[in-house]
């Protein structure tokens, strides 16, 4: 009997077995007495619980809002969604600019150009090396200071203004000729989405190139152009009317600084990652390009850039995640998105934390697991064949 | 027999010389790099004449200057000057300061002491015993007590508290994330499960929802009229962030030990714990240790967002000095302080883990 138990325990099975059973009570003891803590403190604080709160009104305005209807009577949980929106808004923009940059950047710290290549290494020495909230308040306080108010707005053809408060667009006004305008819109590209994969396939098939540039400008740019005059589309204005711009679209002065900050920091990482794809692909591709007879360009285009990407795209992506979650830091300078709006304005006016931070954290977590699933779908597609 | 005397060596073209050939190498090899070089010249002529005027030629470099007397044109580094005690020592005793100086030089003493004895047999006792009494008495030291008075940490602040919270994130990450780099690795469902759920979940969101609940809801947690120091809450959040991060990058060293050495442990019969400790940690650390420097910096970085919840860092001077009636509006000259110094400090870092990847990976390569 008492060999048997010593077996016991001995036996690697049993141990694993008896260490997860005493890891899971001892969580869940504390867990239990955290629990009960909190009922205690919050029935204390006399703060209610539960999600009902969503439907109260909010009672506050809301700066900037694209696109969804909300006014200070809406409830928390429209609230909620303006921030959503306004978070995805800022980390697209964010996302498109940091990229524009950081391929320029990253192709530039490989140029032959010693002054090119140095002002590269020098931009991204600079910007990586601040704390990114340093920037985004920097970036801030200098454009408020910079720019002028609003009665001596900068002025582009009576149509954009520019001041310390924002940027102020004309809008569309939303009837049957914007929608003939977005649809001759759609149409041109997506003519143009069909020519160019008949040219491609054309390429494959014989080796002769066609130039797409000239089908690209007549469909996505000057159509839409056309159909705007033709249909006799209308534009809104911004005017100032008081103290402030009435009419338009406008894009606070918060937007810009944090959209524009995001972009540089987050260039500098692409940059790099670029710059690293590039180095990792073999010499010998770039011999074999040009004893193929192809350009410089064309090697570039056509040879390395496909291969590094494989290599850069992923920290790419994972550097697309960091920009949405780092503008979260919105909330230092009062840029609406969802941290400053749920987190900050409404845990204040309805004190209940856990509910609001639980929901603050499950948008992002949603944006964090999409983003691994659209990585590891681009993985499985990149893997090498026959690996 | 004719005798050749060696004639005098010719100096090389005009055109070859080292300037000149550089120059025509790097600079203006073709229509095109001519063309960059004329676009990167531009791009300087506009971007840095603005920021030399800025801080240098339009400046006023005047210590004595008050806000009024300083003008607008240029920076007023007087104000910088003025508060900086405060950008370094936040609001610590003037009395004190000498403890928060000790507390820094003890850090230089033992650094030359270690490197002294790095021969000896002994240096890895040292070093542990080092790393378990200094944050002890930096403690008493920063905290007082002891028959020190006694500091409250609102009245800590600056760059003291940058560092304060970037150290001890590190410093307490560490053996959890070593744990829960484990956990993630081992066989056993549970905990492996709840080490998956724990690492990704901390990393799917950002920092300042980690600090709000920290702020927020952790005092909930505990009993009804515990007094929870601010600064805590805010370390306990910054340690769990830093704890999934530096878990991954220590399970990226696990997982390139080769199989080889945990069969080899096995069969030279060491059990689990003798096995991770001795053979496979050891070396698993070891290839981790230029990434777990770059986290490192990442987590320095985020150090400043503390200032949302309200404590205050270098960052956070700024606004507490130009908030101050004498020095309002000198926000600019503050910010490009701080982050001037934060980027010696970052720059210096990266250098150094960018040392360290190349020196590690030489060793691996042989």
């Amino acid at each position: 009997m008492f060999i048997k138990l010593k077996s016991l325990l001995y036996n690697n099975e049993v141990r694993a077995i008896a260490f997860q059973v005493l890891t899971v009570v001892f969580i869940a003891y504390f867990v239990y007495q955290a629990f009960d803590n909190m009922m205690l403190n919050i029935e204390q604080s006399g703060i209610r619980s539960g999600f009902g709160f969503l439907n109260d009104e909010a009672g506050f305005a809301v700066n900037d809002n694209f696109f969804l209807t909300y006014s200070p009577t809406s409830t928390n949980l429209q609230a909620f969604y303006v921030g959503i929106v306004n978070t995805l808004i800022v980390a697209i923009t964010g996302i498109f600019f940091a990229s524009v940059i950081g391929l320029v950047i990253g192709i530039a710290r490989l140029s032959s150009n010693y002054l090119i290549r140095k002002m590269a290494t020098v931009y991204i020495e600079t910007f990586r090396n601040i704390p990114i909230l340093l920037q985004i308040l920097f970036w801030y306080s200098t454009a408020l200071s910079v720019l002028p108010p609003t009665r001596n707005s900068m002025n582009f053809l009576d149509s954009v203004f520019l001041n310390s408060r924002g940027l102020f667009l004309p809008k569309f006004i939303v009837g049957t000729e914007f929608y003939l305008v977005l649809a001759s819109f759609i149409i041109g590209i997506a003519t143009y989405v069909f020519i160019k994969k008949r040219s491609t396939k054309k390429h494959d098939d014989t080796g002769i190139a066609t130039n797409t540039i000239p089908h690209f400008l007549g469909l996505v740019v000057l159509l839409p152009i056309v159909a705007y005059f033709v249909f006799g589309a209308q534009l809104e204005y911004p005017a100032l009317k008081g103290f402030n711009f009435q009419g338009g679209t406008d894009l606070s002065i918060e937007f810009f600084s944090l959209a524009f900050a995001l972009s540089i920091y987050t260039a500098t990482y692409i940059a790099e990652a670029i710059r690293s794809g590039i180095d990792s692909v073999d010499k010998g591709q770039k011999e074999a390009a040009a004893a193929l007879g192809l350009k410089q360009g064309q090697a570039m285009r056509l040879v390395v850039l496909p291969q590094a990407l494989r290599v850069a795209i992923p920290p790419i992506i994972n550097q697309y995640l960091n920009l949405t979650k780092n503008s979260s830091l919105a909330t230092a300078i009062g840029y609406s998105e969802l941290v400053t709006i749920f987190s900050g304005t409404v845990l204040n006016v309805v004190g209940q934390a856990i509910e609001v931070i639980a929901l603050t954290m499950l948008v992002y977590l949603t944006i964090s697991l999409f983003i691994s699933l659209v990585l590891n779908i681009f993985n499985k597609k990149m893997e090498i064949k026959g690996k | 027999m004719a005798v050749y005397p060696l004639k005098e060596t010719k100096k090389a073209p005009q055109s070859q010389t080292k300037t000149i050939q550089w120059l025509k190498e790097n600079l203006l090899s073709s229509t095109s790099n001519v063309l960059l070089t004329l676009i990167a010249l531009y791009l300087i002529y506009l971007i840095l004449p603005p920021i030399l005027n800025w801080t240098i030629f339009d400046a006023n470099f005047d210590l004595t200057a008050d806000n009024d007397s300083c003008g607008r044109e240029g920076a007023c580094w007087a104000f910088i000057y003025d508060n900086f005690k405060m950008f370094i020592y936040g609001f610590y005793p003037q009395e004190e300061l000498w403890r928060i100086d000790t507390m820094f030089a003890l850090i230089v003493v033992m650094i030359m002491f270690g490197s002294w004895i790095k021969k000896s047999q002994y240096r890895m006792h040292y070093i542990i015993g080092a790393f378990l009494v200094y944050p002890v008495a930096a403690f008493f030291l920063l905290h007082g007590g002891l028959g020190l008075e006694v500091v409250g940490t609102d009245k800590w602040g600056g760059l003291t508290l940058t560092i304060v919270v970037a150290a001890v994130g590190i410093v307490a990450s560490f053996p959890l994330g070593i744990l829960f780099a484990l956990g993630r690795q081992s066989k056993m469902r549970i905990v492996k499960f709840i080490s998956v759920v724990f690492i990704e979940f901390v990393r799917g969101v950002p920092l300042i929802t980690i600090l709000f609940m920290a702020s927020v809801i952790l005092p909930l947690f505990f009993s009804v009229g515990m007094d929870f120091d601010k600064l805590l809450r805010a370390l306990i959040g910054i340690t769990l962030f830093q704890t999934a991060y530096i878990a991954e990058v220590i399970r990226g060293g696990l997982q390139a030990i080769p199989k080889g050495q945990y069969e080899a442990a096995d069969a030279s019969g060491l059990n689990f714990v003798q096995k991770t400790t001795l053979i496979i940690l050891p070396q698993a650390l070891k290839i981790s240790i230029p990434n777990i420097v770059g986290s490192f910096i990442a987590l320095f970085k985020d150090t400043t967002l503390i200032l949302i919840i309200g404590l205050y860092d270098m960052l956070a001077i700024v606004g507490a000095a130009t908030s101050n009636s004498s020095w309002l509006g000198r926000n600019s000259e503050g910010y490009v302080f701080v982050a001037f110094v934060m980027w010696v400090i970052l720059y210096s870092m990266s250098r150094y883990s960018k040392k360290l990847e190349v020196r590690f990976s030489t060793e691996h390569k042989n």
